[in-house]
C-alpha cells in the first residue's frame, strides 16, 4: 500500500438540506488497508457522505482532511465510480485514455496504460467499440478501468451494481476485489448485506446521517452491535429517529 | 400560368448551363454565408459553452440578451453595421462598406446570438450529466468546456446549421452593407428580390430553386450525421 494521502480524516461533518441535517456532526478516519463498506438504509446520507469525502461536494461544517504526506493534493490520488457512470462519446479505449490526457499523460503511455486496464477489465474486445453501445455490465467494467487506470490510493465506489443484474453485479465485484488486491484503498457505498458477505473488510453503519458502529464485515453480519444495524440486517424498515 | 411554367423551364435552362451570372451569384452566397457561419461557429460555441457552465456575476443577463438577440431583424443588422463601416462611422477608414467583408462582418453579428445561445442550452444539458464525472476527473474549467463540446458535436451541428439557415436565406442585412452590386455584392437572396421587381421571372426563379437546393442539401447532410450518432447512442 503506497502511503500518499491516506488516512482520510472526516471532522465533525455536517450537511444540511431544506433545513435539516443530512449528515450531522460526523467524525471518522478511514485508514490505509481494509476494504471499507458505507452501509444503511437508502436516504442514510451514504452518497452525500462518498461526495463530500471525494471533494464534490463541500460540508456546511468540519473539515476533511487527508493526512498522509501529498494530502495536499489528494485530488491526484483519488478516483470515483458513479451508480450511473456517463459514458463520454468517443471510444471504450478513449474513455480510458482520458483521464490520462486530463493529467498530460504523453500519448504513448497512455495508450499502453488504458490497453492495459482494458486489459485487466476484460474489455480489450471492445477497445474500438463506441462506450455509449456497451451493456449497463460492461459499461461499469469501463467505469473501473477508467478509475483503475489513474492507479489511486483511493476509489470512492457509490453503489456500483446497484444497476445490474447477477452477472454483472458479479463481475463488476471480482474486478472491485482486484483493484483492493492490487492496493488501492476502496471506500464504497452498498445497502445489501449479502455484499457486505461477499466483498467487505470492514463495515461503517450509517443511518439518519450519523455513524452508529464500525465493524469487521464477519463480525457485523454476525452479530452486529446497535440494535439499528441488527434491525435493518433483519429486514427491518428503519425510520428516522 | 404559361408565364410561370416558361420562368420554369428557362430556369432550368440556366442551371443545366451553368450559365456564368448565376454561378458567380452562387458562389459568392455561398463564400459569404459559409464564411459568417464560420467565424459565428468560432465565436458562438466558446461563448455557449462558458455560459454553460461558467459561474460569474452578469451571467443570467448575459443569457436573456443573448436569447432575446437570437430573433435580431435582419435589417437591424444591416443598418447597425451600415452605421460602423459607412465613412463617418468607427470604422469607417477601412472601406469595407458594398465589399463581401461587410456581408461577412453583417451576416456573423446575426447569426453569432443564435449559435450561442442554442449551444448554450444543449451544453447545459450535458453538463448536469456530466458535472459530477467530470469534475472527479479533475478536470479545469477549459478541459471541461473543451469534453462538452467534442461530446456534443452531433448535437451542436444543428446550432451550426441553424445559423447557416438564418444567413443564407437573409436579404435584408446584406442588401444593406452589400448594396446588391452587380459582379460584386450581388447575392442569391438579393438577386432573387432584384429580378423579381425587374420581371425577370426565369433568373429569379432558377436562382429560388438553387436556394432551396442548397438549403436542403445541407440540411441533408446534417441529418445523416445526427442519425448516424443516435443509432451510436440507441444501446443494445
Amino acid at each position: 500500500m503506497s502511503a500518499h494521502i491516506l488516512p482520510l480524516h472526516l471532522n465533525n461533518i455536517s450537511f444540511m438540506a431544506n433545513g435539516r441535517d443530512i449528515i450531522d456532526g460526523l467524525t471518522h478516519r478511514f485508514e490505509a488497508g481494509p476494504l471499507t463498506m458505507i452501509i444503511g438504509p437508502n436516504g442514510a446520507g451514504k452518497s452525500l457522505l462518498l461526495r463530500i469525502c471525494h471533494g464534490l461536494i463541500a460540508p456546511h461544517a468540519g473539515q476533511v482532511d487527508w493526512e498522509g504526506p501529498q494530502g495536499a493534493s489528494a485530488q491526484r490520488y483519488q478516483a470515483m465510480v458513479f451508480q450511473k457512470p456517463v459514458m463520454l462519446r468517443r471510444t471504450v479505449l478513449a474513455n480510458v485514455e482520458y483521464p490520462l490526457k486530463l493529467r498530460g499523460v504523453a500519448s504513448s503511455e497512455r495508450r499502453d496504460r488504458a490497453m492495459a486496464a482494458l486489459e485487466r477489465t476484460g474489455l480489450v474486445g471492445l477497445a474500438s467499440t463506441p462506450a455509449t453501445v456497451l451493456s449497463g455490465g460492461e459499461a461499469q467494467r469501463l467505469a473501473l478501468a477508467r478509475a483503475w487506470v489513474m492507479e489511486p490510493d483511493v476509489l470512492f465506489l457509490d453503489e456500483p451494481t446497484a444497476s445490474l443484474d447477477p452477472s454483472g453485479t458479479r463481475e463488476v465485484e471480482g474486478l472491485i476485489s482486484a483493484i483492493h488486491q492490487a492496493g488501492t484503498k476502496i471506500i464504497m457505498t452498498s445497502h445489501r448485506a449479502d455484499q457486505v458477505h461477499r466483498l467487505g473488510d470492514e463495515v461503517v453503519f450509517i443511518h439518519a446521517g450519523r455513524i452508529l458502529e464500525v465493524t469487521p464485515a464477519k463480525q457485523f453480519l454476525k452479530r452486529a452491535k446497535s440494535s439499528q444495524a441488527r434491525a435493518y440486517l433483519a429486514g427491518e424498515l428503519l425510520l428516522e429517529p | 400560368m404559361d408565364g410561370i411554367a416558361t420562368g420554369i423551364a428557362q430556369a432550368f435552362g440556366l442551371i443545366f448551363r451553368l450559365d456564368p451570372d448565376l454561378i458567380e451569384i452562387v458562389a459568392l452566397s455561398l463564400r459569404v454565408s459559409l464564411t459568417a457561419v464560420g467565424l459565428a461557429t468560432l465565436i458562438g460555441l466558446p461563448l455557449g459553452a462558458v455560459l454553460a457552465i461558467g459561474r460569474f456575476p452578469g451571467r443570467t443577463t448575459l443569457v436573456v440578451l443573448l436569447n432575446g438577440l437570437m430573433g435580431l431583424p435582419p435589417v437591424v443588422v444591416g443598418l447597425f453595421v451600415y452605421l460602423i463601416l459607412s465613412r463617418a462611422g468607427p470604422l469607417g477608414v477601412l472601406g469595407l462598406l458594398f465589399t463581401p467583408m461587410a456581408m461577412i462582418i453583417a451576416q456573423t453579428v446575426l447569426i453569432t446570438p443564435i449559435i450561442a445561445a442554442i449551444s448554450r442550452q444543449i451544453i447545459r444539458d450535458m453538463w448536469v450529466s456530466y458535472r459530477e464525472q467530470l469534475l472527479s476527473f479533475g478536470a479545469t474549467p477549459f478541459q471541461q468546456a473543451q469534453t462538452l463540446l467534442w461530446d456534443g458535436r452531433a448535437a451542436l451541428a444543428t446550432a451550426v446549421l441553424a445559423g447557416f439557415g438564418r444567413a443564407s436565406a437573409e436579404v435584408g442585412a446584406v442588401m444593406i452593407v452589400g448594396g446588391n452590386i452587380e459582379h460584386s455584392t450581388r447575392v442569391l437572396t438579393t438577386a432573387i428580390a432584384l429580378e423579381t421587381s425587374k420581371g425577370d421571372l426565369p433568373l429569379a426563379i432558377g436562382l429560388g430553386i438553387v436556394l432551396i437546393v442548397i438549403s436542403v442539401c445541407v440540411n441533408a447532410g446534417v441529418f445523416l450525421l445526427r442519425g448516424e450518432t443516435r443509432i451510436e447512442g440507441a444501446g443494445r
